[in-house]
């Protein structure tokens, strides 16, 4: 078996009010990547700060490459980028950068620097102070900040969290490009389209794992085919096909996105031509209808309703 | 220093040289404040402007009305008008009226009355006027008895004569009290306030964790947010008693030594109570409250700074010895005015030691835990 970074043991950790974690356990191989994923509340938060020491577990026990994640073996080889890209606003881009290095006892970063700048594309912008940037830049100079120790795992707590979608999408291929020269990601995130790029995920929800595993062994499991229907009224139509009747007629489950329903069957032909008919009889239109492989979107979905309903 | 201690050191000088604010009343409002109370607001009563009416035009009534102008207390407005008038515009801050027949009453061993309206509306003033007032008229009177028993030939027992000397304030400057008391304030403001402010700043903008999940340890986080601010209010400091003994002749008298170990002593005690504030307070308005709370007002109001502690009622006076200033104050009257060495504050100096290390413990305690839970 490959080295472990990180190793969690019946994590627990409670509030006042909330049992944040109820008790998890996962595992995640140097150079691997992992998702933790699920709605607020779920406990992505708590499980990353347990996990880069900021809270002591009530039980349980967490262990970043065979140390405890305060112990300073680990603090050396950890880079945490929080859900406020928590930058000096009153410094520029290069002293945040050199601040971040030489409280980690990096004197000779200057060439690290110029590196993550490039890397970022943030160079045009380095003597500008942090306040002056935009909420993508920023997020992309906190990565640097965070990556200037050249830390062996990168612990992120919602990092596209109020960012622009063009931003997103290239913060994720700056992270992709990290994974690739070997270094461990795990990222908390609300965004199931983000999860997809992960090595494995968690889905959280209420302090405990609804599933575990790689995107494509979360999809496999699903066990049900999913038609996608195209369609103007989504709720009215998934209103339509969580019917009674749609059951009857194989739909397990039926479920609205903005601009589309998706509907889960074990044989999807025979329920994508139910559903043509019976909104063609209600006189709804149908943009379009296509079978399609399941989303982990639909999985946790289909994962949280069997749990709450 | 240690190569992370600098870094953040050289941080927060970078941050305070970028807000010119926190440098300005760090530096430049207290030589403001020192300016202001050594000229403008002085406490000192002098040239009171007194409206005299004498009505008795004899020479007696001239003598007792120089009597008055002689002290050098009061300076002379013209005479004759209507006194109501000249007290209600302000244009004189009192007046003496000498009735018709003052002489006489006098002459015949009679009680010869004086009218003297003081403008109450400034009661300190008022107070220090009216002490003035009867303080000439019982010389002049008690001169009177003794010509007159002279004359007589009857010789008196010597009558009281009391003249007070002032020691260590010979002036009674108010500007000689208030550079101890401004010393005390700007240290306040920086090592309490700023320190306070700086550290709660981290934990408002999240930094905080950054700096928790790094490897800087407790100490050097508060070594990097308290050097920089103790190094500005000594600066500060030095430059109140630089400017007082410039501007107003105000001199340290006592051991120099003894003042910057006393100082430091001080700034101390200020440190750790900011590092104390700061692990309590979740944002920056609270912690600034807080401390002007625990620290300003008090150094205002019962330090004896501007209230003397002397004429406070004895449960205001015991509250007075929770606050470090009072101490400070003590020693640093000690320290300017009396030139008097450790043996004579020494009480004050323990006092001061034991606060600051009782605050310097509760901080680190609480600091620490503040930091991993």
């Amino acid at each position: 078996m490959a080295e472990l970074a990180i190793e969690a043991i019946g994590l627990a950790k409670g509030f006042k009010e909330v049992e944040a974690l109820k008790g998890v356990d996962f595992r995640v191989e140097r150079g691997a990547s992992f998702a933790l994923v699920g709605p607020d509340g779920a406990g992505k938060t708590t499980a990353i700060r347990l996990l880069c020491g900021l809270l002591k577990p009530d039980s349980g026990r967490v262990s970043v490459f065979g140390a405890g994640p305060a112990e300073p073996a680990a603090k050396a080889k950890l880079g945490y980028l929080s859900q406020r890209f928590s930058l000096y606003g009153d410094l520029s881009a290069d002293e945040n950068i050199a601040f971040f290095a030489e409280i980690h006892g990096r004197r000779n970063y200057a060439s690290r620097r110029d590196e993550l700048l490039e890397f970022t594309r943030l160079s045009p912008f380095r003597d500008r102070l942090a306040s002056k940037l935009s909420g993508g830049m920023r997020q992309k100079l906190a990565l640097a900040c965070a990556l200037v120790h050249e830390p062996e795992l990168l612990l992120m707590d919602e990092p596209t969290t109020g960012v622009d979608p063009v931003s997103r999408r290239e913060f994720w291929e700056i992270v992709a490009g990290l994974s690739r020269g070997g270094m461990t990601v795990v990222a908390a995130t609300p965004y199931l389209d983000e999860a997809e790029r992960f090595d494995s995920v968690g889905m959280l929800d209420e302090g405990r794992f609804l599933a575990l595993g790689s995107p494509r062994q979360l999809k496999e499991g699903f066990g049900w085919t999913v038609v996608e229907i195209a369609c103007a009224d989504a709720r009215r139509v998934a209103r339509i096909l969580s019917s009674e009747e749609a059951r009857g007629a194989g739909v397990a489950a039926a479920q609205a996105f903005g601009d589309r329903v998706d509907i889960f069957a074990g044989d999807g032909e025979a329920a994508r031509r139910y559903a043509l008919s019976a909104l063609a009889r209600e006189g709804l239109a149908v943009a379009s209808s296509r079978i399609a492989a399941p989303s982990l979107e639909n999985v946790f979905m289909q994962l949280l309703g069997g749990t709450k309903g | 220093m240690n190569g992370r201690v600098g870094a953040l050191v050289r941080k927060e000088f970078r941050h305070i040289s970028r807000d010119p604010g926190t440098l300005g009343a760090l530096l430049v409002v207290p030589l403001f404040l020192l300016a202001m109370f050594g000229w403008a607001i002085s406490l000192d009563v002098n040239d009171v402007p007194l409206l005299v009416r004498d009505l008795d035009h004899t020479a007696e009534s001239r003598a007792l009305t120089a009597a008055f102008f002689s002290s050098g207390r009061f300076s002379r407005m013209d005479d004759g008008r209507d006194a109501g008038e000249a007290l209600d515009s302000g244009r004189a801050a009192a007046t003496l009226e000498l009735p018709r027949g003052f002489a006489r009453s006098l002459g015949r061993g009679e009680t010869a009355a004086v009218q003297v309206l003081v403008d109450g509306s400034d009661a300190t003033r008022a107070a220090t006027v009216i002490g003035y007032v009867e303080g000439i008229v019982m010389r002049f009177g008690a001169e009177r008895i003794t010509l007159k028993a002279a004359k007589a030939g009857v010789a008196l027992p010597s009558a009281l004569d009391t003249r007070p000397r002032v020691l260590f304030n010979q002036d009674l400057r108010s500007v000689n009290n208030l550079v101890p008391g401004l010393v005390a304030i700007i240290l306040i403001i920086s090592a309490v306030i700023s320190t306070a402010l700086a550290v709660v700043r981290e934990k408002e903008l999240g930094s905080m964790e950054q700096l928790v999940v790094s490897p800087v340890e407790s100490w050097e986080l508060v070594a990097g947010k308290t050097l920089p601010y103790a190094t500005i209010g000594l600066i500060s400091a030095a430059l109140v008693l630089g400017a007082g003994f410039l501007l107003f002749g105000v001199t340290v008298k006592g051991s120099i030594l003894e003042l910057a170990f006393m100082t430091t002593l001080f700034v101390f005690a200020c440190l750790s109570l900011g590092i104390l504030i700061s692990t309590a307070a979740p944002t920056q308005q609270v912690a600034f409250l807080a401390s002007a709370m625990l620290t300003l007002l008090p150094t205002f109001l019962l330090s004896g700074f501007v209230f003397p502690i002397r004429n406070m009622p004895p449960i205001i006076q015991a509250i007075t010895w929770l606050f470090p200033t009072k101490y400070y104050i003590e020693i640093l009257q000690a320290l300017l005015l009396k030139g008097v060495g450790i043996g004579s504050y020494w009480r004050s100096a323990l006092a001061l030691l034991v606060y600051a290390l009782a605050a310097a413990s509760i901080a680190s305690v609480r600091f620490a835990r503040s930091r991993g839970r």
